[in-house]
């Protein structure tokens, strides 16, 4: 069977709505047909009790196992907060040129920071990570193009400062990778 | 430079770390390798250049403050940032004093990390600009160092001009000291290629063994002590101007191997066989008769040709002793600011003094001559004891050949020494004061003249 599906895996959502559209866009920007995989994850084994975290890496390889045969990407969407030793914590984690990626909406919403909840901004932010991971499966490196998604994020003011949408050099290797 | 020119090479013998550092910065566009201990980061040092290196200190063997000494001291070019768990902050100071840039402790924030090695870059840049500005800078004001009005250094000046446009071999002869690196640097400045560096290369100073790995640079363990990876001059040179003093002293071989590069315009480095592209202008200088020396077959003559498309000849000192007054203030000035030194003129006394020397040792003799002079002096003015000359004094027999003629010049340059003193002139001269008056009297001598 031919790979072209975008599978998107949620894990440990508070909220499921966000969901819908956030798979209408992704079908959109990288033209590939997405569906919703709910997968049992051992969550419990990447979870750091000092840290109270999920180790980003480990849960990456969860999602990963044992791919539907018509799988192009995978990509996880989770509620809870992950990490790799080295780091504090990740907005997302991608396989270069792989088959998956891991984006985290836990920092992403504006309760995380003291703010106010927006759900639209929260949904853009959760789009611009997912397209952001995504795009590095299709082996992006970041980008300084004023506003490209793959504009480097280490914090969420960084998110927000850039758009949903690839700039024309990233969209045109993400066509090239595309499996039509 | 493209990210993907900059290297990072992370160093940790945890994998987790090596890992997730690693696809941080290859999603960032860098080009990254890892190594689990001190002995495989120094395999990865000699495969290809570092421009970080981002180390743990606590590893099993060498440690990373260990390391860090070693890195410094074989490239202190490589930016080192210090990974280090919290509890082990004292550890990455000593770190720091040993050079490091910077130190992260893990885990680390992602927008600190960011930060640092952007920091880390911007050092980096500017280090790297800084010494292509230093070289330009060198290179633009090396020129006036020629100084001189004589038709010998006018000429010399044109030629310059006249060559520097052009990318053609050039060789310089002359004595030693009279200042043929200047004139390869003057071709250089002026040239096209004055953006990129000239690179000197004394081939008198090296034997044939080290001046074939100064050229052409090594390869990690290419000989004992070849610890890592090393550029020759050949390759620093790549789109500049490489400049060979004391060409004629090359053997066969190396004369051999010089050949080959010119003509392909590529090479490996020893102990490698990958060829590395270069492209220079290549600049000659002799005090050796190189036609004879081809003509006796110790200088290959396919070689010479290649490189004496053009000949410039430096005069010695004593062919135009007429730039010697202008020469001796020009460095009179040029030392007396950078040695703060209120000296502002040369008597005239010394300056006959100058003007009547053979100068064997040409304008680097003079120029240090005046250097001793300034330190030695007292006052505002160089006068004739403040000068000393390397050589025994040889004056030219410029007032004349008659025995007379030449007791006239000895009597007026003793007394100019002795600054007028009788007795002390008397004493120099080995005769009593009357008959130093007598011969004044007789030669017409007086102070000003």
């Amino acid at each position: 069977m031919k790979s072209s599906k975008l599978y998107v895996v949620p894990i440990r959502l508070s909220d499921n709505s966000l969901l819908d559209p956030l798979l209408t866009y992704l079908a959109h920007s990288f033209r590939l047909e997405t569906e919703v995989l709910w997968r049992e994850l051992d969550l419990a084994s990447t979870h750091n009790a000092e840290r109270d975290q999920y180790h980003s890496t480990a849960i990456l390889a969860q999602i990963i196992a044992n791919p539907p045969d018509d799988a192009f990407r995978m990509l996880g969407v989770a509620g809870v907060d992950i990490f790799v030793p080295v780091l504090t914590f990740l907005f997302g984690e991608a396989q270069f040129k792989g088959l998956g990626a891991l984006i985290s909406t836990f920092r992403l919403r504006n309760e995380f920071y003291g703010n106010a909840p927006d759900m639209q901004l929260f949904q853009e932010r959760v789009l611009k990570e997912a397209i952001h991971e995504l795009g590095h499966t299709y082996g992006l490196v970041h980008c300084n193009y004023p506003g490209c998604v793959m504009n480097s994020s280490t914090d969420v003011e960084d998110v927000d400062e850039k758009n949903v949408l690839f700039c024309r050099v990233c969209a045109g290797i993400v066509e090239q990778g595309s499996p039509h | 430079m493209d990210k993907e020119d900059i290297g990072i090479l992370i160093v940790d013998d945890e994998f987790s770390v090596r890992d997730s550092l690693a696809k941080w910065f290859v999603s960032d566009g860098f080009r990254v390798g890892t190594a689990e201990s001190a002995d495989a980061a120094m395999s990865k040092l000699g495969e290809q250049p570092w421009d970080i290196v981002l180390l743990d200190i606590k590893m099993p063997g060498m440690d990373g403050i260990e390391f860090n000494r070693h890195i410094r001291s074989v490239d202190k070019d490589i930016i080192v940032i210090i990974i280090t768990a919290y509890s082990s902050v004292d550890t990455a100071v000593q770190a720091l004093k040993d050079g490091a840039f910077d130190y992260v402790s893990k885990p680390v924030d992602p927008d600190d990390l960011t930060h640092t090695i952007r920091n880390a870059l911007e050092k980096r840049r500017l280090a790297q600009e800084n010494l292509q500005l230093k070289q330009r800078i060198e290179d633009l004001t090396m020129p006036d160092d020629i100084v001189g009005t004589s038709p010998q250094i006018k000429r010399v000046l044109e030629m310059i001009a006249t060559v520097a446009t052009t990318d053609a071999t050039v060789i310089i002869r002359g004595e030693s000291g009279t200042g043929k690196e200047l004139v390869a640097r003057a071709i250089h400045s002026n040239s096209h290629r004055r953006y990129a560096p000239i690179i000197s290369v004394n081939c008198g100073a090296f034997t044939e063994t080290l001046l074939e790995s100064e050229l052409f640079g090594h390869e990690k363990g290419a000989f004992t002590g070849a610890s890592a990876r090393r550029k020759g001059k050949l390759e620093r040179a790549d789109k500049g101007t490489i400049f060979f003093d004391e060409i004629g002293n090359i053997s066969p071989k190396m004369q051999m191997d010089l050949l080959r590069v010119i003509e392909t315009k590529q090479f490996a480095r020893l102990g490698g066989e990958a060829p590395v592209k270069v492209d220079f202008r290549i600049i000659s200088a002799t005090n050796r008769d190189l036609e004879e020396a081809v003509a006796t077959g110790e200088f290959r003559e396919d070689l010479y040709f290649r490189l004496n498309v053009f000949t410039i000849d430096i005069p010695p000192l004593r062919e135009h002793p007429e730039d010697i007054p202008l020469l001796a203030n020009y460095f009179l000035q040029m030392y007396s600011r950078s040695m703060t030194r209120g000296v502002r003129e040369i008597s005239l006394e010394a300056m006959q003094m100058l003007a009547s020397y053979d100068w064997p040792g040409n304008v680097r003799e003079l120029r240090n001559v005046i250097e001793r002079a300034i330190v030695l002096s007292s006052g505002e003015k160089i006068i004739g004891r403040d000068l000393s000359f390397p050589f025994r004094y040889r004056a030219k027999q410029s007032g004349g050949d008659t025995l007379e003629e030449v007791e006239k010049a000895h009597v007026a340059r003793i007394l100019e020494r002795a600054e007028w003193n009788i007795s002390q002139a008397a004493n120099a001269l080995g005769i009593d004061r009357t008959t130093l008056y007598t011969k004044i009297k007789k030669y017409g001598l007086s102070k000003q003249s």
